[in-house]
C-alpha cells in the first residue's frame, strides 16, 4: 500500500480497540519469567557452550602479536578466535568501526578475541590468559581540544541558513550569545548484548537482541561473507536498546565465528563493562546559540553552531536540527561540525540529534525569555510557528505546541512559579521550576506484515518488527483487532523474526506508526480476500465487528472465511512525500520543579508533568510509559549522566552501572502525562505519530531551568552535579 | 603481523594488557596462573531447594547463584543485567531475604530455600504483585521486572518486619509503606525504562491491600 494521500476515514478511526486502555499482551509472560531474552534460548537437544570476549587494552593502534596459548591449554577450553587470526573481515554497512577482524584497534575494548570453553567459568577465567603485544598510537580523545580541527561533514545538511542572520543578529534590539555542552551518555539498557549462534551445515540460526532485525541480517552475511538467506536472526523479547541495539554488535559477530570454530552452538554476552567502550555512545557536543530578538519577544534572529566528535568514517551530532523548526525568525543559520576523535563509536542513542539540541537550546530559550523581561511561556508562544521557518510554503501536518504549553502551565500550577530566581525556600530546600518545549521529528519508515486467518477465527500476524519496550506487541494486536472486528485475544502476534516481512524495526521513534501502519496494509489485503471469499462484493462497504462480516442486512462469521483453509495476506505500506510537503513533528511541553538543598547543592525531583500532542495515542497506557521512560532518562542526562573521558589514554572510565549513574527508585518522583486529543492524517492510515522520543526531548533542559529558578546559578554544562552548583548557592547561616 | 622477533620481546618486558586480560610478565607467573585456575575449576556437589523443589547440582566453585539458576535449571527469567551487583536484574529470595543472586555462590546456598520469579506465579495465576506490575504497566521491556518483583515482594516483609531504611524518620515507631519509603528500598533496582512511577503505584497497591 502506497500512502501519498491524507488518510481518509477508515476503520481504525472506530477506535474501539485502538486508542484503548489495554494491558500488554505480553505483560504475563515478562512479569512471570516466562519472556525469553537473547542468552536464554534453551533447547536441550543443543549443548551450548560459552564464548567470552577479550577486548583491546589501547584506544588506538595495532595488534603486533597474541599468544593465546595458555588460554587455548586452560581447562574446558574448545577453541580461541583472534582478531589477527582471523584477518580482515568485511564490516557491515551501518557500523562505523569494524566488530572484529585484523589487527588495527580503533578504540578501547575493540573486540579482539573470543575464547571459547564448556562452561562461563571456564571461558571467562581462560579470556584472563590471552597476552597481546601492541604497538600504541597517539589518538585524539578530547573534543574541546579537537574543536578547531573539526571539518563540514560531507554527508547530510551540516550548514542551513535563511534569510541573513548576521545582519538581523547585529542590528537586534536584544542580543544572546552562549554556550553550552552536553557529555557522552550511555544507553545502558539492563539487558547487555547477547547472542546465541548455531550453524547448520552453511546455515546460521542467531538468537539475538536486536532493534532492527533486517539490518543485522544483512551487516551480519556481510562480515561472514555469507549469504544472506542463509542467516536466520530471531530476536522476540529485547530487553531495552534505546539505539543501542540497532546495529550489529560484535556479540553476534563472536558467536557466530566462534560457533563455526568450535562446530558447536556458542553463547555470547557482552559483560556489563563492555558495554560503554565496546558498542555505541552518544556523542558530546559543543553547542554555540546566538538569539536576537525585538523587544516585544519576537525572534528576528537564530543561530545554532554544534561541534561532536567520531571516528574516522563516522558523523556528527545533528544537535541542531530542531532549531531549524522549533521557532519563528526570519532570519537564521545553523552548522554542524565533526572532529576525529578516537573514542569508541559515536551513534545514535534515543533521540539522536534532538535530545542533546533541546538540552542547550532550551537553556537558551530561558535565558533569553529573562533578558527580555518575558514569562519564559509566553515567549515560546510568541515565537511559534505554523510553518517551516527556513521555507514558510511548507507547512506543519499539525502542531500544538501552544496547546501543550498552555496546558501543562494550567495544570502545572505555573502561575505559582517565583518570577525571582531563588525566590522560594522551604525550609533547606530552595524550590524552583522549569518549563521546556519538546520537539521530535517524525519519521515514516516503510514497513510490512502478514496476517493470517484460520478457522477459529484467530488472527496471527508477522513481521520481524521489534517490542524494545515499547508495546509493539499489543498497538499491533489492537490494530489487527480492529480492522478485522475480533477482540484482541484472538489475536496472536509474532515478532523479531528474520523469516518474516521486513518491518521498520524499532528506531527514531517511527516504529509505533509505522510498524501498525504496515499491519493495517496487511489487514486491508485481508479483508478484501475475505470478502471475496465470503462472496460480498465490494470490501469498502463491509464492517468488520464483533466477529462478523457485514453489508447492509448480509451477516457472515468472519472464521467462515477461513473454513476450508487459512486466509493468508501480506502487504508493506510505503510512503510517498507527504513528509516533503508537510513538515511532520512531534510537540510537547515538559515542566519540572525542583527542589536544591541549600547547604549541599543537591538536587531533588519533586513534580514532573510532560504535555504531548503527538498524533492518535494507539494506546494510552504503553504511549505514557514511553514518555515517563524518557522523562526518567531525561532527568538522568539533566544530573547525572556522564561518560567520562580519559584524555590520555583515550576510553570511558566509568564503564559500569555503580559508575555512570542512571536514575534510581529514589531520584524519580510520581510522573504526570496529558496528551493532546489529535490525530495526523499526513502521517499513515493510523493517523499517529511517534512518542517515545518526544518524551525526552527538552526534560534535562527543563530542569536545568528550574535549578536556575530555585537557585540563580545557571549551570551549561551537563550534568548538573551539586560541585557546579554549590559555590554560588546562599550563604548558610 | 607476527613476527617471531616482536614476539621475543613481547615476552620480556613490553607486554600491555588490558582490562580484562591478566599482566603476565614472566613465564613464572603465566604458570602461577595456570595452576590458580586449575585450581579454582574445581566443583562442588550442591543441594538445595528452588521454588520448593529439591535440586541437586555438581557445580564449578565458580559458578553464582545467578548462573547455577540461569545455566544449569534453565530458570531464565532472574536476569543478569551487570554480574556485579550494581542493577538488581538478578533478585531472588534466598530463605525469604532478597539477594543479588550475581554477588553470591551457589555453593554458599547449600541446604537453602530459594524462590524466582518463576516461584512467585505463572501466566493464568500470577502472583499478586506480578499482576499489579501488568495493570500498573511496571514495565517496559521487562528485563529488570522479575528484580523488581522479587525485591518488592520481599521489601514489604522488611518493612513488616520493622526493618528501618535510610528514610526512616522515627526508629522507635513502626515502619511505614510511603511511596518515599518504597522509593528508598527500591533503589537497588535499575529500570533503565525508566518504569519507576509505575512501579511505586504497583508496590502501593499490593501494601495497601496487605494492610
Ligand atoms: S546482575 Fe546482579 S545486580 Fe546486576
Ligand atoms: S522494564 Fe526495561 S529496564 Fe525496567
Amino acid at each position: 500500500m502506497r500512502f501519498d494521500t491524507p488518510a481518509m476515514t477508515n476503520p481504525i478511526d472506530q477506535g474501539k480497540v485502538v486508542g484503548q486502555r489495554i494491558h500488554r499482551i505480553d505483560g504475563p509472560l515478562k512479569t512471570t519469567g516466562r519472556a525469553v531474552y537473547a542468552y536464554e534460548w534453551h533447547d536441550s537437544n543443543g549443548r551450548y557452550v560459552y564464548g567470552y570476549i577479550v577486548g583491546s587494552a589501547i584506544a588506538k593502534g595495532r595488534i603486533r602479536s597474541m599468544d593465546v596459548s595458555a588460554a587455548r591449554n586452560a581447562p574446558g577450553v574448545l577453541a580461541v578466535v583472534t582478531s589477527d587470526g582471523i584477518g580482515d573481515l568485511k564490516k557491515g554497512k551501518y557500523n562505523t568501526a569494524k566488530l572484529f577482524g585484523g589487527t588495527e584497534i580503533q578504540h578501547y575494548h575493540q573486540a579482539i578475541a573470543v575464547v571459547v570453553a564448556e562452561t562461563f567459568e571456564e571461558a571467562r577465567a581462560a579470556a584472563a590468559l590471552v597476552k597481546v603485544d601492541y604497538a600504541e598510537e597517539k589518538g585524539a580523545f578530547d573534543l574541546e581540544a579537537a574543536k578547531d580541527t573539526a571539518v563540514k561533514p560531507e554527508e547530510g545538511e551540516p550548514d542551513s541558513a535563511a534569510g541573513d542572520f548576521d545582519a538581523a543578529f547585529e542590528t537586534a534590539a536584544v542580543k544572546f550569545d552562549q554556550t553550552y555542552t552536553t557529555p557522552d551518555q550511555s544507553h545502558a539498557m539492563m539487558e547487555p548484548h547477547a547472542s546465541i549462534a548455531a550453524w547448520n551445515g552453511d546455515e546460521l540460526t542467531v538468537w539475538t537482541s536486536s532493534q532492527m532485525i533486517d539490518w543485522w541480517r544483512t551487516d551480519l552475511a556481510t562480515t561472514l561473507g555469507i549469504d544472506k538467506e542463509k542467516v536466520h536472526i530471531m530476536s522476540p523479547f529485547i530487553g531495552g536498546g534505546f539505539g543501542c541495539k540497532l546495529f550489529l554488535r560484535a556479540d553476534a559477530v563472536l558467536a557466530a565465528l566462534a560457533a563455526r570454530e568450535a562446530k558447536r552452538p556458542v553463547k555470547v554476552a557482552l559483560p556489563r563493562p563492555f558495554l560503554m567502550n565496546n558498542t555505541t555512545h552518544r556523542p558530546a557536543t559543543i553547542q554555540r546559540i546566538r538569539i536576537g530578538a525585538e523587544r516585544d519577544g519576537r525572534i528576528t534572529a537564530i543561530a545554532h553552531e554544534s561541534w561532536s566528535g567520531d571516528l574516522p568514517g563516522g558523523g556528527p551530532e545533528v544537535a541542531v536540527q530542531q532549531t531549524r523548526l522549533l521557532y519563528a525568525g526570519a532570519n537564521r543559520m545553523t552548522a554542524t561540525r565533526l572532529a576525529t576523535l578516537d573514542l569508541p563509536e559515536g551513534n545514535a542513542m534515543r533521540a539522536p540529534g534532538e535530545a542533546p539540541g533541546m538540552m542547550a537550546l532550551e537553556i537558551a530559550i530561558d535565558e533569553m525569555a529573562e533578558r527580555l523581561g518575558r514569562d519564559p511561556v509566553d515567549f515560546r508562544i510568541i515565537n511559534d510557528t505554523q510553518v517551516d521557518p527556513e521555507k514558510p510554503e511548507r507547512p506543519f501536518s499539525h502542531r500544538n505546541l501552544v496547546g501543550c504549553l498552555r496546558t501543562g502551565a494550567e495544570r502545572f500550577g505555573w502561575q505559582d512559579r517565583s518570577k525571582q530566581p531563588g525566590g522560594r525556600r522551604e525550609g533547606n530546600w530552595l524550590v524552583g521550576m522549569g518549563v521546556a518545549s519538546a520537539f521530535r521529528n517524525n519519521l515514516l519508515v516503510p514497513s510490512g506484515a502478514r496476517v493470517r486467518l484460520d478457522r477459529e477465527g484467530i488472527v496471527t500476524v508477522e513481521t520481524d518488527m521489534t517490542d524494545i519496550g515499547t508495546g509493539s506487541y499489543t498497538i499491533i494486536a489492537q490494530t489487527a483487532a480492529e480492522m478485522l472486528g475480533v477482540p484482541v485475544d484472538k489475536v496472536a502476534v509474532s515478532l523479531g523474526d528474520s523469516r518474516f516481512p521486513v518491518s521498520s524495526g524499532s528506531g527514531g521513534q517511527f516504529g509505533g506508526n509505522c510498524s501498525t501502519a504496515g499491519v493495517y496494509a496487511a489487514c486491508v489485503k485481508l479483508r478484501e480476500a475475505v470478502a471475496q471469499k465470503l462472496g460480498f462484493n465490494s470490501p469498502d462497504e463491509l464492517t468488520f465487528s464483533g466477529g462478523e462480516v457485514r453489508a447492509g442486512d448480509r451477516r457472515m462469521p468472519l472464521a467462515q472465511a477461513a473454513s476450508d483453509e487459512a486466509l493468508v495476506a501480506e502487504d508493506r505500506i510505503e510512503f510517498g512525500d507527504l513528509d516533503k510537503t508537510h513538515q511532520q513533528s512531534t510537540f510537547g511541553a515538559h515542566f519540572v520543579e525542583v527542589g536544591v538543598d541549600v547547604a549541599t547543592g543537591e538536587t531533588r525531583i519533586r513534580r514532573m508533568l510532560a504535555v504531548c500532542g503527538a498524533g492518535r495515542i494507539l494506546n494510552p497506557i504503553t504511549a505514557r510509559s514511553q514518555v515517563i521512560g524518557a522523562m526518567t532518562m531525561g532527568v538522568g542526562g539533566a544530573l547525572s549522566e556522564e561518560l567520562v573521558v580519559d584524555t590520555e589514554r583515550g576510553f570511558f572510565v566509568n564503564h559500569d552501572l555503580a559508575a555512570y549513574e542512571v536514575p534510581v527508585h529514589a531520584d524519580i518522583p510520581h510522573q504526570e502525562v496529558i496528551f493532546l486529543d489529535e490525530s495526523d492524517p499526513m502521517s499513515s492510515p493510523m493517523k499517529a505519530k511517534g512518542i517515545a522520543e518526544l518524551g525526552l526531548c527538552g526534560v534535562a533542559a527543563a530542569v536545568a531551568n528550574a535549578i536556575y529558578n530555585a537557585t540563580g546559578v545557571r549551570v551549561r554544562k551537563y550534568p548538573i552535579t551539586l560541585d557546579k552548583l554549590i559555590n554560588g548557592l546562599p550563604e548558610v547561616s | 603481523m607476527q613476527s617471531p622477533g616482536a614476539l621475543e620481546i613481547s615476552r620480556r618486558d613490553l607486554l600491555v594488557a588490558s582490562a580484562a586480560t591478566v599482566t603476565v610478565a614472566s613465564t613464572a607467573s603465566l604458570s602461577h596462573f595456570q595452576t590458580s585456575t586449575a585450581a579454582a575449576s574445581q566443583s562442588t556437589k550442591i543441594s538445595f531447594t528452588v521454588n520448593g523443589e529439591r535440586r541437586e547440582l555438581q557445580l564449578d566453585n565458580r559458578t553464582t547463584l545467578l548462573d547455577a539458576l540461569r545455566e544449569h535449571l534453565h530458570l531464565t527469567g532472574t536476569k543478569k543485567g551487570c554480574d556485579h551487583g550494581q542493577c538488581g536484574a538478578c533478585t531472588v529470595l534466598a530463605d525469604g531475604r532478597r539477594v543479588n543472586a550475581c554477588l553470591t555462590l551457589a555453593v554458599m546456598h547449600e541446604g537453602e530455600d530459594i524462590t524466582t520469579i518463576e516461584g512467585l506465579g505463572q501466566p493464568g495465576s500470577l502472583h499478586p504483585m506480578q499482576a499489579a506490575f501488568v495493570e500498573h504497566d511496571g514495565f517496559q521491556c521487562g528485563y529488570c521486572t522479575p528484580g523488581q518483583i522479587c525485591s518488592s515482594v520481599a521489601m514489604l516483609e522488611e518493612i513488616k518486619a520493622n526493618i528501618p531504611s535510610h528514610v526512616t524518620g522515627d526508629l522507635l515507631a513502626p515502619a511505614e509503606v510511603t511511596p518515599a519509603e518504597i522509593r528508598e528500598r527500591m533503589s537497588g533496582n535499575i529500570c533503565r525504562c525508566g518504569a519507576y512511577s509505575n512501579i511505586v503505584e504497583a508496590i502501593t497497591e499490593i501494601a495497601g491491600r496487605k494492610a
